[in-house]
């Protein structure tokens, strides 16, 4: 099966730069401090934040001049094709390391001492791509809550087909089917890099195109939540009438 | 550009059984485009194949293109192969449907699209927005393709504006009707064709249609079961599931090889065999034990024999039986184009007519066509549509035709074709590739590379060769060792990965030597010229230098790329004249007898170490220059100096291997060779018991042992004989990529090497650059490629290489066969000959000399009286006839002659000339010229034999 056809079509239709559908909502839970909902293409995920709060675990390992940020990546048992028997496993263990690694060079720790940040990520449909979409939640509902961070944290996928073209925003087809697949979290301002990582060995000569590729994705992400966080605003903004003065002047 | 999306869901059953429903992500696109030239409305239409249709059809007067359903593809895809039909518009579904269904049609009609003369269009229809539909619950794949169909072709000829109509082909009656009702312009192909009124492609089309005026006759075949049940059947154990093998010897009977099963499951006669085609994939139902026969020992070629086999069929069953089972369906079919001539017609002006395929595995296939006149005495070639349970033979039609019978570039495209040798001439592209004709080395060049001007080389080759891959050298050391280097043309650095000549070269894989014609891997300029080590000229190579004890121990090794000068480009005999004229004394000479000593050395090692020597007949035509015609044959002669490159080589192999095996465990192109399994030595080890000779087949090194034990002093030529049927027994030499398998599984077994590769040969040989790649990274001289490190392209291509290998292998037999037969035209010849079975009605004979196997029959052929009787011993494998006893390995002599009494097909003839049986055996040449000139006046006394060389050599 070819990912991308000699038309130059990916299996789902897409083009090899073209990114999958972005959806989102903003402050989808009440409890929480912060909360979001994010769906590219098929892979949809919850999260929310609760903090910064006191510590309430380990006080005393707790640093005096800086918040703890405390992470959870965790997988819906319905979110795949196949049932999962919980929704935790050693690999959502390793992906909720990367997580907190990446959230935690954008948010502005030092302004919130003696303090924990929770970030509880959850995934209801698994379809290639989860901790990137993953991390554009996490960074949504931050900015829900309120927290000072230096700047977004985005994240995108990318990968190879028939060992030469970069694929953008990968399907979990194309992760299944295709060759190394690469993730890349940007701070996408500086653009900066918080965290790569791939999926196998990637040849030298692949690397810059699929990582050029997977920055670029970044890039187009950024800007439609930017949009959106910018629209969410404004309508959150005219119910009490200060969003539309301000935009009136 | 917006997008819509949507999405597909589907069930699946996973292995374990879960029902899985996976939900897919289908985006709706508007910036397809339709592809016309003359369509003003797409802004995104970056290729436009179609342009004005010119072709005038009386039965379609409009301006349209073409746009063919699945069922069109997959059957007519001769017809669409021809030039005329221009303008087609394929459609995505189409494309998948095809692709899903006939791998072989898939390619073929990706190369007609990929022609852009044929102005072939694929209008990705499930991607845009205005041709997608969603599948209605309950409607079946076909008829959701078939509405895709109808909605794309009503899409265009509504966005054509009725500027150009596009006409919908399609073959199915009831889809037809529905295309019809719709209000869409539709056609079946055969009506559409008959319009062009096109006698080529009238004969393209496929022979389906007639099937229905055969219905009435009674079905000679029992039905296949559906695809459901046999999948059933196959499951619950009560099938099998195997390849097909259809025997050459006997028309009536084949093998079924089913994994798992230590015996092949034997098949005999036309009603178990049902239908299937040598190569088929089959679904067997295994007969009751009581059933069970044996290989009924016959050599059968036609249904004119079958009057001979129900008389042997009396004979009482045979003691020892065979699986035996019969074809219950076929899951997938091989069917492939098939070289061959139109068998001589009794009837004139007919238009149907019987097809005879030059590969004798495969039956008549009957044809319909007007040109008979014209392809009377003609190679052509015919593919086959159909095989109804009522005919007798398959159905097919005629697709090509190379060129009159006999002419040596006919002949030569016919055994290209048959191997699917890629032969065409190289592209511009390729050749673009290329370094000037006046190249040579410059500084730039010899970056890196050490300088081995200096050094003493030489290269040995077989006299004639141009293509010189291989130097070597040898000089003493002052610690008393000495020098030992392996020089092989840098083809790796005229060829980089990546570039159409390397495309060209993996795909082709393998030089194909035919009798006075070579198809290079690469292109002259560089096999002949600046890779080949010409003596006195500069040249690239990439090194092994060895340092070596008087022992052929090594004790220090170099690779390295570098640059020589080879001081001579010697033959074969002209080393071994310096070797044995002790009066040469200067370097070369010291340094050639130095490398036959250690080769020796090094032979008797690997001897020891159970490496075997097998033989074979091999023989090569002296050629006449000007008109390639065979004057002479002779059987290829070993020399102490070939073998002593040989070891040379073996060595350098093993070393490299060993090399890349540690550099790269897992991307290491290397080559081993199987240990065959015992049921292959079975019949060998009967032969020899029957004349009192015991055989240990154990390991490499038992039979090694035992084939030099097994000396006749009556027969000098036994052993010989046992070993060309040893080397029967083996199994493929195959290149695989080392992370593919375990290390226990790299074994060489005819070499007794525990790894092994190629690298010695790299202008000839596609799998020698790919590890010449391996070893330039190894010693730093070049980087590593994406391609190199990708463990599932890697072996890909070696399965490439191997079917490559094989082909070109059997390619080549075929042109010494082809030549033989040149030979015999207008001669007689009385040869020395060596029985190799003994058969219920034949003996096959082997003579040396031409390397040929023949069948010589001992019982009469139909409509024929013969004096002498032959009593068949199954036992003893005998044939008896009074006094006189064949047995296997008997020496005979045996007349050999050309019957061309049928230009079509021409046979080798052998009649038995001693030991003397009256009324059977032919008196020898001088008094022969008589009976020879009768049967070429009768034009069908049948001839005593059909035969086909049968070389088969120890590739390793």
């Amino acid at each position: 099966m070819d990912l991308l056809s000699r038309q130059g079509l990916r299996t789902d239709g897409r083009r090899s730069g073209e990114l999958r559908r972005i959806r989102c909502k903003m402050g989808v839970f009440n409890q929480p401090d912060g909360s979001a909902y994010l769906e590219q293409g098929n892979t949809k995920v919850v999260a929310a934040i609760y903090g910064p709060h006191e510590i309430r675990t380990n006080r005393s390992k707790a640093p005096n001049d800086s918040a703890v940020i405390n992470c959870q990546y965790s997988m819906a048992t319905f979110s795949r094709s196949e049932r999962k028997r919980r929704p935790r496993d050693n690999k959502s263990a390793e992906l909720t390391l990367h997580l907190k690694q990446a959230m935690a060079t954008a948010i502005k720790t030092d302004l919130y001492p003696k303090s924990q940040i929770d970030i509880f990520v959850q995934v209801l449909q698994s379809d290639g791509g989860n901790y990137s979409v993953c991390v554009n939640a996490a960074t949504l509902a931050l900015i829900d809550a309120g927290i000072a961070m230096e700047e977004f944290v985005i994240s995108c996928t990318a990968s190879l087909a028939n060992g030469e073209t970069p694929l953008v925003d990968i399907s979990h087809l194309e992760e299944t089917m295709g060759g190394p697949s690469l993730t890349v979290a940007i701070l996408p301002i500086s653009g900066k890099i918080a965290m790569l990582e791939t999926s196998q060995r990637i040849h030298i000569n692949h690397l810059e195109p699929v990582l050029t590729e997977a920055v670029r994705g970044c890039r187009f992400i950024y800007e439609n939540l930017n949009k959106i966080i910018k629209k969410h605003y404004e309508e959150i903004g005219g119910a009490s009438n200060w969003g539309t003065e301000e935009y009136n002047i | 550009m917006t997008m819509k999306v949507t999405s597909k869901t589907f069930i699946r059953k996973t292995k374990r059984g879960n029902i899985l429903k996976i939900v897919r992500e289908h985006y709706l696109r508007d910036d397809i485009g339709c592809g016309s030239k003359i369509c003003k409305k797409c802004k995104h239409n970056n290729e436009r194949p179609l342009v004005k249709h010119q072709s005038i059809n009386k039965d379609f007067p409009d301006k349209h293109y073409l746009l063919v359903d699945t069922n069109v593809v997959l059957h007519q895809i001769d017809a669409l192969e021809d030039e005329t039909l221009k303008n087609v518009i394929i459609l995505q579904t189409v494309l998948e449907e095809v692709k899903h269904l006939s791998h072989s049609v898939y390619k073929r009609l990706m190369d007609i699209i990929g022609n852009y003369s044929r102005s072939f269009y694929v209008f990705v229809n499930v991607y845009h927005r205005d041709t997608y539909v969603e599948r209605v619950r309950g409607e079946s794949p076909n008829d959701y393709n078939d509405r895709m169909i109808r909605v794309a072709t009503l899409w265009y000829n509504k966005h054509l504006d009725d500027k150009i109509k596009v006409l919908l082909l399609s073959s199915d009656e009831a889809s037809k009707a529905k295309a019809i009702n719709e209000g869409i312009p539709t056609m079946s192909l055969e009506q559409y064709i008959s319009g062009l009124n096109n006698v080529t492609l009238t004969d393209k089309l496929s022979n389906r249609s007639c099937m229905v005026e055969e219905t009435s006759k009674e079905p000679i075949f029992p039905p296949h079961l559906t695809p459901a049940k046999i999948h059933q059947g196959i499951k619950s154990g009560k099938l099998m599931q195997g390849t097909f093998f259809a025997s050459v010897d006997n028309f009536l009977e084949g093998n079924v090889f089913v994994e798992g099963q230590e015996k092949n499951i034997l098949i005999q006669g036309r009603e178990n065999l049902n239908r299937a085609i040598n190569g088929d994939i089959v679904a067997i139902q295994m007969l009751p034990e009581s059933q069970w026969s044996a290989p009924a020992n016959l050599v059968l070629a036609d249904y004119d024999d079958l009057d001979l086999e129900n008389d042997l069929n009396t004979v009482e069953k045979p003691k020892e039986k065979y699986p035996t089972g019969q074809v219950v369906g076929i899951i997938r079919k091989k069917w492939r184009q098939y070289c061959g001539i139109i068998q001589h017609s009794l009837v004139e002006n007919a238009t149907r007519h019987l097809f005879v395929p030059a590969e004798k595995k495969i039956p008549k296939i009957r044809i319909e066509t007007r040109q008979y006149d014209k392809l009377k005495d003609q190679r052509v070639i015919v593919s086959i549509d159909t095989w109804p349970r009522t005919s007798r033979y398959p159905l097919g039609h005629f697709v090509r035709s190379l060129g009159k019978i006999g002419e040596r570039d006919a002949e030569n495209e016919v055994i290209l074709l048959e191997h699917d040798v890629p032969h065409s001439k190289f592209s511009d592209e390729v050749l673009g590739c290329l370094p000037k004709e006046t190249w040579t080395i410059s500084a730039t060049d010899l970056v890196g590379r050490k300088d081995f001007r200096d050094l003493d080389i030489c290269s040995v080759d077989p006299p004639g060769c141009t293509d010189i891959d291989d130097a070597l050298h040898c000089m003493p050391l002052d610690n008393g060792n000495f020098q030992v280097g392996v020089h092989i043309a840098d083809v790796t650095h005229f060829v980089k990965p990546g570039t159409a000549i390397d495309l060209e070269a993996s795909q082709r894989a393998t030089t194909v030597y035919l009798t006075g014609r070579r198809i290079d891997m690469v292109p002259g300029l560089l096999s002949s010229n600046l890779c080949s080590l010409r003596g006195g000229e500069e040249r690239l190579a990439f090194s092994c230098v060895w340092e070596m004890t008087p022992n052929a121990e090594i004790v220090n090794s170099t690779y390295t790329k570098s640059v020589i000068k080879s001081k001579a480009a010697m033959t074969y005999d002209q080393a071994q004249l310096i070797i044995d004229d002790q009066n040469q004394d200067n370097s070369i000479a010291l340094g050639l007898r130095q490398l036959n000593k250690f080769a020796k050395i090094l032979k008797k090692r690997r001897i020891e170490a159970g490496a075997l020597v097998l033989a074979s007949p091999e023989i090569r035509f002296l050629v006449d220059s000007e008109t390639r015609d065979p004057l002479d044959v002779e059987v290829k002669q070993i020399k102490e100096t070939n073998s002593m490159v040989e070891e040379f080589m073996l060595l350098a192999n093993v070393e490299v291997a060993k090399k890349i095996y540690s550099d790269f465990p897992e991307f290491a192109v290397l080559r081993r060779h199987p240990k065959p399994p015992p049921s292959n030595f079975e019949s060998l080890i009967k032969a020899a018991a029957h004349l009192g000779v015991e055989l240990n087949v154990d390991t490499s090194r038992d039979l090694a042992n035992s084939l030099d034990k097994a000396v006749k002093l009556d027969n000098p030529f036994f052993n010989t004989m046992l070993r060309i049927l040893a080397t029967r027994c083996m199994l493929q030499a195959i290149y695989f990529a080392s992370g593919t398998k375990t290390y226990d599984e790299f074994l060489h077994y005819g070499l007794a090497a525990p790894i092994y590769t190629h690298f010695t040969s790299p202008i000839r040989r596609y799998a020698d650059v790919m590890v010449h790649r391996l070893l330039a990274v190894s010693v730093a001289a070049n980087n590593t490629t994406p391609e190199m490190l990708d463990k599932r392209k890697i072996e890909a291509l070696c399965q490439t290489l191997n079917t490559r290998t094989r082909m070109s292998a059997y390619a080549e037999r075929a042109s010494v066969a082809l030549n033989t037969h040149i030979f015999f035209r207008g001669k007689i010849r009385d040869e020395e000959g060596y029985i190799l079975y003994v058969r219920k009605n034949a003996l096959q004979i082997l003579i040396p000399k031409y390397g040929l196997e023949g069948t010589l029959f001992l019982s009469p052929r139909k409509g024929q009286l013969q004096a002498a009787t032959f009593t068949y011993n199954e036992e003893e494998q005998t044939q008896r006839c009074g006094e006189i006893v064949f047995r296997t390995f008997d020496p005979v002599s045996i007349q050999l002659s050309l019957d061309s009494s049928n230009v079509q097909h021409e046979r080798i003839v052998l009649k038995l000339v001693k030991p003397e049986i009256p009324n059977f055996s032919v008196p020898s040449i001088t008094a022969s010229t008589v009976a020879v000139q009768e049967s070429q006046k009768n034009p069908h006394e049948p001839c005593d034999s059909l035969c086909e060389p049968q070389l088969k050599k120890a590739k390793i």
